[in-house]
């Protein structure tokens, strides 16, 4: 069995000492900065971004820099705005648009799927829409049922729109870089526990990692391969991804090897790249702090199965939020979390279950 | 005019269990939540949005209400709660994440329901609106009496669902008041950064209601312009917005300095609670000495009701898969 402690998340950097290492919340801002700076089409609307810079930061620093006929501070009018960005994409801009929790698309939601994701394939590819959502998504510090969700299934459900989710600084820049480049609509989504914004606590580890300074892109649609592994492959969206790392730690304790796989672009998604992870290992485990049913973890294992029935040798476990609202309390609220310890139980169920 | 003296010291009264309620939970909060800053962390842990300076709201409405109306309300809800008479107790031991809880611990500081006394609360901005007029058309459908409040900040005004809501009350002539609490700020944005009108309470008339700007943060005022929003409301005359300025002391939430406010502070922005007392105290309503036993007192039931809330158990862990349907 492989214990190789890969560490992928710490990325090839191009040149020599141009990089450092940084959250993703100051990763991603970083792309955002570069794009402002060379292209004029890009703009950026939301609560409270221009002085503040943001709930989460994303925008720290860029109102002082481009001021407030680029950095745009919107009433509590989500629907009005997020409709508008839209209406920019239409006429040729490229709106980076911030709703600082993504439990807030209820409000908005018609702007989002009927509008901003649809209108490409309406128009018959008249007209393109060019925009990026930012997002914070995420339970686990007691903020109960309307601000503590996921919701990629339902944001990745409907069709017109891109959904990324990256795990650490290096991705998240590259992949932002990707996300204002786009023709298409893209939401940008970072779990609120690994952004590294001020008041989440300590940061998560694994979600730092050494960041160029120059631009890049990391292209949407790769599955990364954070620890590679034998015996059963986890794979994860989100926080739960250095949850697995976590699990893949414990299970090493116990001579299993896990194969760790950050899922990071639920659409466009990575089959072929999951597939052969589980070719290899034979097993699957998917962690997704969505909820279990209609979501992306039925839909990772539909697609592997789809291909090859007989490529598993023990039926594949998710490990999701159960059916419920999100709790405030926090016994109540860490019972449901897909945290180490579930998914650990989760991929020892595929190791026994042989 | 002037009010009767019990409902002056009844709002005095409520004025200060709110405050000291308030500074409990914010020593409460701060505990394991330094050096480093966790919204999880501590034994109160989430975001928490508390209301100091806009006491005299709470106070001044809910005086005047009758036990059958209803109340909703959003992120920012304890003087609201607080003067209603929600459960002090449980409402602590909710916000602990207590099983003594309103909910069991599952709604938390921003989702407080107490059926008992028709309050409800809910973090997501203005979503309020549309429950309350719907609580208002289900009375006149039974042929109930009971007139529905929701309370909102200045920043939510800006919301769809108001321009909606205000619409159809209008419409049908619903019983309802909006209370709109115009503190100024919407987080870090200025009012007059997110809304291209002065007064909000001026939009009222288009939406075939009644509008009334209640200035200077005084209970007293507040409670009278409820009490007529009241009698237009049971007389069949329908709803107002009564949008009233207050002033919001504290950060957003507790972690924000709010070193975006700054310049010259207007008259409202005072602390109300001691401008009150000091004001009840000159019209000899209170004595000095009376004023300090009913602070005296009710901070032994604050003391009593936080204690009570810390000492409370944690819900069973599988307590989180019950409750989902009825
Ligand atoms: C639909 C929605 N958008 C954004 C938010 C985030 N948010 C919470 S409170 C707040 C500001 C509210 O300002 P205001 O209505 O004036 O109330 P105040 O905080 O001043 O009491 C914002 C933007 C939210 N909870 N819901
Ligand atoms: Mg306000």
């Amino acid at each position: 069995m492989s214990t190789k402690e890969a560490a992928p998340w710490e990325s090839p950097t191009s040149g020599e000492s141009s990089s450092r290492s940084l959250t993703i919340c100051r990763a991603q801002r970083e792309a955002v900065d570069w794009e402002m700076e060379h292209d004029e089409r890009v703009f950026m609307m939301g609560e409270d971004v221009a002085g503040f810079g943001g709930v989460f930061g994303t925008a720290d620093g860029l109102g002082d820099k481009f001021g407030s006929d680029r950095v745009i501070d919107m009433p509590i009018s989500e629907t009005g705005w997020i409709g508008m960005a839209a209406g920019a994409a239409m006429e040729g801009m490229r709106p980076i648009i911030e709703l600082a929790y993504v439990d807030f698309i209820g409000v908005c939601y018609n702007a989002i799927v009927n509008h901003a994701a649809k209108t490409y394939f309406m128009s018959g590819g008249q007209f393109k829409v060019p925009m990026v959502l930012i997002s914070g998504t995420g339970a686990g510090y007691s903020n109960a049922a309307q601000h503590s969700q996921c919701l990629h299934a339902t944001l990745a459900h409907m069709p017109g729109l891109k959904v990324v989710s990256p795990t650490n600084a290096y991705d998240a820049k590259g992949m932002m870089h990707t996300a204002i480049r786009d023709d298409n609509f893209v939401v940008f989504l970072v779990h609120k526990g690994a952004s590294g914004v001020g008041f989440m606590g300590p940061l998560v580890k694994t979600s730092l990692s050494d960041v160029p300074q120059e631009d890049y892109t990391v292209p949407f649609g790769k599955i990364k391969v954070y620890r590679e592994g034998t015996d059963v492959t986890i794979a994860g969206v989100g926080l739960a991804v250095h949850q697995a790392l976590q699990s893949a730690d414990s299970l090493a304790k116990m001579g299993i090897s896990a194969e760790v796989v950050d899922i990071r672009s639920l659409v466009p998604l990575d089959r072929e790249g999951i597939i052969e992870s589980v070719a290899k290992t034979g097993r699957l485990v998917v962690a997704d702090e969505d909820y279990h049913s209609y979501g992306v973890s039925g839909e990772v294992i539909a697609s592997v199965i789809e291909r090859d029935a007989t490529i598993f040798k023990a039926p594949p476990q998710r490990v999701c939020i159960p059916d419920v609202s999100i709790p405030f309390s926090r016994p109540l609220e860490y019972s449901i979390l897909p945290l180490e310890e579930r998914i650990t139980s989760a991929a020892l169920k595929t190791i026994e279950n042989v | 005019m002037s009010l009767p003296t019990s409902i002056r010291r009844s709002m005095f009264e409520t004025m200060v269990r709110s405050r000291f309620w308030d500074d409990r939970l914010t020593t409460q909060y701060w505990i394991d939540k330094t050096p480093v800053f966790a919204f999880g962390a501590g034994p109160l842990p989430g975001e928490l949005h508390t209301s100091h300076g806009q006491e005299p709201v709470g106070a001044g409405v809910c005086a005047a209400l009758s036990d059958e109306d209803m109340i909703t309300t959003g992120h920012r809800p304890h003087h609201i709660a607080v003067a209603r008479g929600v459960d002090l107790r449980e409402m602590s031991a909710e916000l602990f994440g207590k099983k003594a809880g309103l909910s069991g611990g599952r709604g938390g500081h921003m989702h407080l329901y107490d059926k008992r006394v028709n309050f409800s609360s809910s973090g997501i901005i203005a979503e309020g609106l549309g429950p309350a007029a719907g609580m208002a058309f289900a009375r006149k459908m039974q042929k109930k009496s009971g007139v529905a409040l929701s309370f909102l900040g200045d920043g939510a005004v800006n919301q769809g669902a108001f321009h909606e809501v205000m619409n159809i009350v209008g419409l049908h002539k619903l019983p309802f008041i909006c209370v709109i609490e115009d503190n100024k700020w919407a987080v870090t944005t200025h009012k007059s950064m997110s809304t291209a009108c002065e007064r909000n309470s001026d939009r009222a008339e288009n939406y075939g209601m009644t509008g009334e700007f209640v200035e200077g943060n005084d209970p007293e005022l507040i409670y009278l312009a409820t009490q007529r929003a009241l009698e237009r409301a049971r007389s069949g005359e329908g709803g107002t917005i009564l949008e009233i300025e207050t002033v919001r002391l504290s950060g957003h939430f507790m972690g924000d300095p709010a070193g975006y406010i700054t310049g010259e502070k207007s008259d409202y922005q005072v602390d109300p609670v001691p401008v009150y007392r000091a004001r009840l105290i000159d019209d000899g309503i209170l004595t000095e000495q009376e004023a300090s036993d009913i602070e005296r007192v009710i901070g032994a039931e604050v003391d009593e009701a936080i204690t009570f809330a810390l000492d409370a158990d944690y819900p069973d862990a599988n307590d989180a898969l019950n409750c989902t349907f009825a």
